[in-house]
């Protein structure tokens, strides 16, 4: 191909497309350019001069980040020159830094405190002079910012800038009086504002919600994907002690990037729920008792296989494609159907990305539904639940259609328990919350992503797809199909 | 108000021919001059013979990096696709530089008529002359000039009568030097913060409004009438030493000398008689002690090494310093250098615009060290800790304003290291610091 | 781009006299007519709310930020970039000397003592009891072979010794 680019970085080869930066050509190569202002989402700042590395036959160093490759460049990331003029970037960021480690959310995870323990100096040259000082300031809803930890590579006011286009933020000030300001009463309350907190990659900029939580090296982190709406972007959760502490995105370029927004972010608290269904009920007269999941199961069979007619089954749009899929099998082999509905909020874009946005449809496998089969004909399947000889919900909150809704025989499989299927379900069979179970969910462009347990589900709750399968398994058929 | 000097029998006055003389700011003084016949005779050539024109003189930019200017304006793009620019650079910040405003308020029309032929040259239908804040007064000037070339056609969408757009329009600084690096220059006339933008691109690919632009100095645009009336040739021949260094050059010599003012001599003019003859020489009982020959950015000499320092870019280079913008910043033997060392890195922690770390961070860390051996607290491992500085601060930034706190430090420690040394054996302190 | 805080809904700041009333409107479509973008007249925008207000209030940002299409959080970040903008009030008279090497060699600091003096503010930065005197030192204005050259509101005034500052403040009072 004409516009490859040979060149050659520390020593390897190198192929990259014409306008890829010396940055990314090495990591092409594997070998990693220490950088603080360079994101691979953001425009290039080419501020902090961490980048810089030594280029053949030319007279200066050069920053990676803002150099692009050229045929048969010859680039040394570890020569000398290259090393000194990183440990120098360092030792002028430490100047005014407060090293307060032991307090700061970012450390363990401080792309300063990593570089200066791998390459900066041992000892310090300028004890002797005051630090400079700023009071801690409130940015918004849940962002504080820390200036005195700030290091100005000003990814913050650039995601704001160019890819929020909501420029809140701003470099203040000139020299070394810099500093990131907002504007008095305003305010880093966009859509994706929490963003920035990611991008930041010292402690400067914290948020609220996870301050002083957890250490970052006591996390377990699972790759997952954003339930919160139907974008699907690709996030880790981060657990303690199967208690989930906070969300944040994992990188998708063809996605949401290094993206997601605050209500996905922050939305994380009901996978947290205490009053989750431990065990699997079955009614004994007026009455939900406990029992083991053969019982359960056995009755769950008893009632679809003495289903004489159609089906109908309401399921929720945040169940996994694996679970949706099987209920359209069990009920769909009697002619049976079944809808969802899905909650709605106003349409927040990150405008600096094409096609990203918290979609208005608040639940991550609308698409799957639909692919699986269901309908978004929920008052009709509501109205036909009334006569149907079996009732399938799938982790459905049935607000809205009251506890006097006359149902038929409901099999209910969920997380928690609504009043409205309390007095209504005659087995109810406790599943995982998304964070609990390993599944997949399709996204608003058909995209299927897969996503892993991040916790123990609580007591005996399974994931509903297994729970499902059981069912299947033992009926070697659909439901209805006897009839 | 008068000029502070007559000319004096050394200077060769092209530009600063009229300086002094009132009556040649207007715009009928200016004709009476010969003003404006230059742009009309350009007018009459095409762009490439008004820009061979200015190869051919050898001029080169007087902002301070001595670029070209006939091969910079080569550098636009031969058809204009989108807009072009010129901006002309009346920041004139540089401490010790002061000709750029002379020229603005003795011949404003001079200014104009270069920045209208080097438009023409370059195919630009706007013009923005970027003046500092501060200058009140050559703003005054200069926006006075400019209404009326309008009012007399020479400016305008059919330039005197010949058909071409040429519109100029004066944008205010607001105090800041790094605006006259040119990105930065830029920056702050697109409604930014003055940062230095990296190159590539550079500006005749995607400089003002992304579109292709040219950065020329007052000075440099004032020189292309003469230029342009007298020929290439004419102007190549003012040489005194190095044929690459051609024409007159305006030294504004300030500090210690009995008569400070802005001189205007041949390239290749030893700095001595600049200093000792033109501007008088030190104050009765003094002593030359050193110069900063370019403006405060560049390397000091010592006074032997300014005593046979030829001006111009090569004779600079020559004895290890740059010609730069011409501003000869003079210093006796009462200065003490160590203080005034500070007081430049003090000027430069001030204007860092705070992007690059070496720059915002070096240049404060700088001063304070040397506060501190003024407070008599120094360390004799400080000046090392100096050069180290220094040295990460040359050539690793995005523009080279670190790398002008540095010069100074450097040099000054290198060659005036005793006094820096006896403030830090005596542990003696200045009062002011 | 979205408008976070709109003129005047700063808490706090005693109402100031807009700037782009009628008058000031045409004067600033005049400007942004001469260059292709709107955000280009900030500087110009500037100056001329500094010139009815005396100093560049948040109330004066957040009315040009709406002006100019521009959020006043992006006005306030180049606001603060230039050391010309004043960010609080000053005194009636503003008086910004050179203190920057090639004046200092000259006396500069001793000019800016006798200023002082003159005008009884106590420090340089700080404003006379009276409210009409603000000192400044600032670095090189430009005209170094004048030491020490003083801008005194929009007078640039030449050579100034510690001996002429006393007949020059008398001047202003
Ligand atoms: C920090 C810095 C400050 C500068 N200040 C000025 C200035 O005040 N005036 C000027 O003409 N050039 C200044 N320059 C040089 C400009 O970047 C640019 O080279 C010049 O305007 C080009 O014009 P010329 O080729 O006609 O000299 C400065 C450069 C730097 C790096
Ligand atoms: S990452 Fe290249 S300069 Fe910051």
């Amino acid at each position: 191909m004409s516009d490859l680019v040979r060149l050659t970085i520390e020593g390897r080869p190198v192929e990259a497309p014409a306008g890829t930066s010396v940055l990314e050509a090495a990591k092409l190569a594997g070998v990693l350019v220490p950088h603080y202002c360079y994101h691979p989402s953001l425009p290039v700042a080419g501020v902090c001069r961490m980048c810089l590395v030594e280029v053949e036959k030319s007279p200066k160093l050069a920053a990676s980040c803002a150099t692009p490759v050229a045929e048969g460049m010859v680039v040394h990331v570890e020569s000398p020159q290259a090393k000194a003029a990183r440990r120098a970037v360092l030792e002028f960021l430490l100047i005014n830094h407060p090293l307060d480690c032991p307090i700061c959310d970012q450390a363990g995870e401080c792309e300063l405190q990593d570089y200066v323990y791998q390459e900066g100096r041992a000892t310090t040259r300028f004890a002797d002079y005051a630090k400079r000082f700023n009071p801690v300031e409130d940015f918004g809803p849940d962002i504080l910012y820390v200036p005195n930890r700030c290091i100005l590579c000003t990814r913050c006011v650039r995601f704001m800038e160019h890819l929020a286009e909501h420029p809140v933020l701003n470099v203040s000030e000139r020299g070394d009086r810099a500093y990131i300001g907002i504007f008095e009463g305003a305010a880093l309350d966009h859509g994706w504002a929490g963003n920035v907190v990611d991008l930041c990659p010292v402690g400067s900029l914290v948020s609220k919600d996870f301050l002083h939580k957890a250490r970052a090296w006591d996390l377990d982190k699972t790759p997952s994907i954003c339930p919160g709406c139907t974008q699907g972007c690709n996030v880790t959760i981060e657990t303690r002690d199967n208690q989930v502490l906070r969300v944040r995105p994992r990188p998708n370029p063809d996605l949401n990037r290094h993206f997601m927004c605050d209500y996905g972010r922050l939305g994380y608290g009901w996978l947290n729920r205490t009053d989750r269904i431990e065990a699997p009920l079955v009614r004994d007269g007026s009455r939900l008792v406990p029992v083991d999941w053969d019982r359960a199961l056995g009755r769950a069979l008893d009632l679809v296989r003495g289903a004489r007619g159609p089906c109908v089954a309401l399921v929720s749009p945040g169940a996994s494609c694996e679970a949706l899929e099987r209920v359209a099998q069990l009920v769909g082999a009697g002619g049976g159907a079944g809808a969802f509905r899905v909650a709605k909020g106003d349409e927040i874009p990150l405008p600096g990305v094409p096609d990203l946005a918290l979609r208005t449809e608040r639940a991550p496998n609308v698409a799957g539904a639909l692919a699986a089969g269901f309908t978004r004909d929920w008052d009709g399947a509501a109205a036909r639940a009334r006569s149907a000889a079996l009732v399938l919900v799938l982790d459905e909150p049935l607000h809205g259609l009251g506890a006097a809704q006359a149902w038929g025989p409901m099999i209910y499989i969920g997380t928690v328990l609504p009043d409205e299927a309390r007095g209504a379900a005659a087995v109810v069979l406790p599943s995982a919350t998304m964070a609990e179970e390993d599944g997949t969910f399709r996204n608003i462009g058909g995209r299927i992503q897969p996503y892993h347990q991040a916790r123990a589900a609580p007591g005996m709750a399974r994931p509903a797809a297994w729970i499902l399968e059981e069912i299947l398994d033992a009926l070697g058929v659909g439901v209805g199909a006897q009839a | 108000m008068g000029y502070p000097h007559p000319t004096h029998p050394k200077e060769t006055p092209v530009l600063s021919r009229h300086f002094g003389d009132s009556d040649a700011r207007s715009f009928d003084g200016w004709k009476r001059r010969g003003g404006y016949a230059s742009l009309e005779k350009a007018l009459g050539m095409s762009r490439e013979q008004v820009t061979e024109e200015v190869k051919t003189s050898g001029l080169r930019g007087r902002g301070g990096a001595g670029f070209p200017c006939g091969l910079k304006w080569t550098f636009m793009p031969k058809q204009r696709t989108q807009p072009h620019y010129l901006c002309v650079n009346a920041d004139e910040s540089e401490p010790g530089t002061f000709k750029d405003r002379e020229i603005m308020r003795w011949t404003p029309h001079a200014v104009i008529e270069g920045a209208a032929i080097a438009a023409y040259a370059i195919q630009a239908e706007q013009t923005y002359v970027y003046i500092r804040g501060e200058f009140t007064e050559a703003i005054a000037i200069m926006q006075q000039a400019l209404d009326e070339a309008y009012i007399k056609g020479v400016l305008g969408i059919n330039a005197m009568g010949k058909g071409v757009r040429i519109d100029m329009t004066i944008h205010r600084g607001a105090g800041a030097y790094i605006c006259g690096e040119e990105t930065a220059l830029m920056n702050s006339i697109e409604g930014k913060r003055g940062n230095p933008r990296i190159r590539p691109p550079f500006p005749a690919a995607s400089g003002l409004f992304g579109c292709p632009t040219t950065i020329n100095n007052v000075e440099t645009l004032a020189a292309v009438p003469p230029i342009i009336e007298q020929g290439g040739a004419w102007y190549r021949a003012i040489c005194l030493s190095n044929p690459n260094s051609t024409g007159t050059k305006l030294f504004s010599v300030c500090g210690t000398v009995r008569s400070p003012g802005t001189y205007e001599v041949a390239m290749g003019f030893p700095l001595k008689d600049l200093v000792h003859d033109l501007a008088g020489g030190m104050r009765p009982g003094r002593r030359l002690k050193a110069v900063i020959p370019g403006g405060s950015s560049v390397p000091i000499l010592t006074a032997d090494e300014a005593e046979a320092t030829l001006l111009d870019y090569e004779g600079c280079v020559a004895r290890g310093t740059m010609l730069g913008s011409g501003g000869v910043i003079v210093m006796d033997d009462s200065v003490d250098m160590v203080y005034q060392i500070m007081r430049l890195a003090r000027f430069y922690a001030h204007e860092s615009c705070a992007q690059c770390t070496q720059c915002r961070e070096g240049t404060a860390w700088t001063t304070k060290i040397l506060q501190r051996i003024l407070h008599g607290q120094g360390k004799l491992e400080d000046l090392d800790l100096l050069l180290d500085l220094s040295e990460q601060m040359t050539g690793t930034t995005i523009c080279v304003l670190s790398d002008s706190c540095a010069a100074p430090v450097v040099s000054g420690i290198r060659k005036f290291r005793d006094e820096f040394e006896a403030y830090i054996d005596s542990g003696r302190a200045v009062a002011q610091v | 781009m979205s408008q976070t805080t709109g003129a005047g809904a700063v808490a706090g700041a005693e109402s100031l006299p807009p700037v782009f009333d009628e008058a000031g409107r045409r004067e600033l479509d005049a400007v942004v007519a001469r260059y292709p973008t709107k955000a280009a007249a900030l500087l110009p925008a500037l100056w001329m709310v500094q010139r009815k207000h005396g100093w560049v209030s948040p109330q004066g940002m957040a009315e040009v930020a709406e002006a100019l299409a521009l959020t006043p959080a992006y006005v306030k970040g180049v606001v603060t970039f230039y050391s010309m903008y004043h960010q609080h009030p000053v005194g009636t008279h503003f008086v910004q000397l050179c203190t920057t090497t090639p004046c200092n060699v000259c006396g500069a600091e001793k000019v800016a003592e006798a200023f002082l003096r003159a005008t009884g503010a106590k420090r340089l930065g700080e404003t006379s009891p009276d409210g009409a005197w603000t000192v400044v030192e600032v670095e090189c204005l430009g005209a170094c072979g004048f030491a020490t050259p003083v801008l005194l509101d929009d007078d640039f005034i030449e050579s100034v010794t510690p001996e002429s500052v006393p007949a020059i403040v008398a001047r202003y009072r």
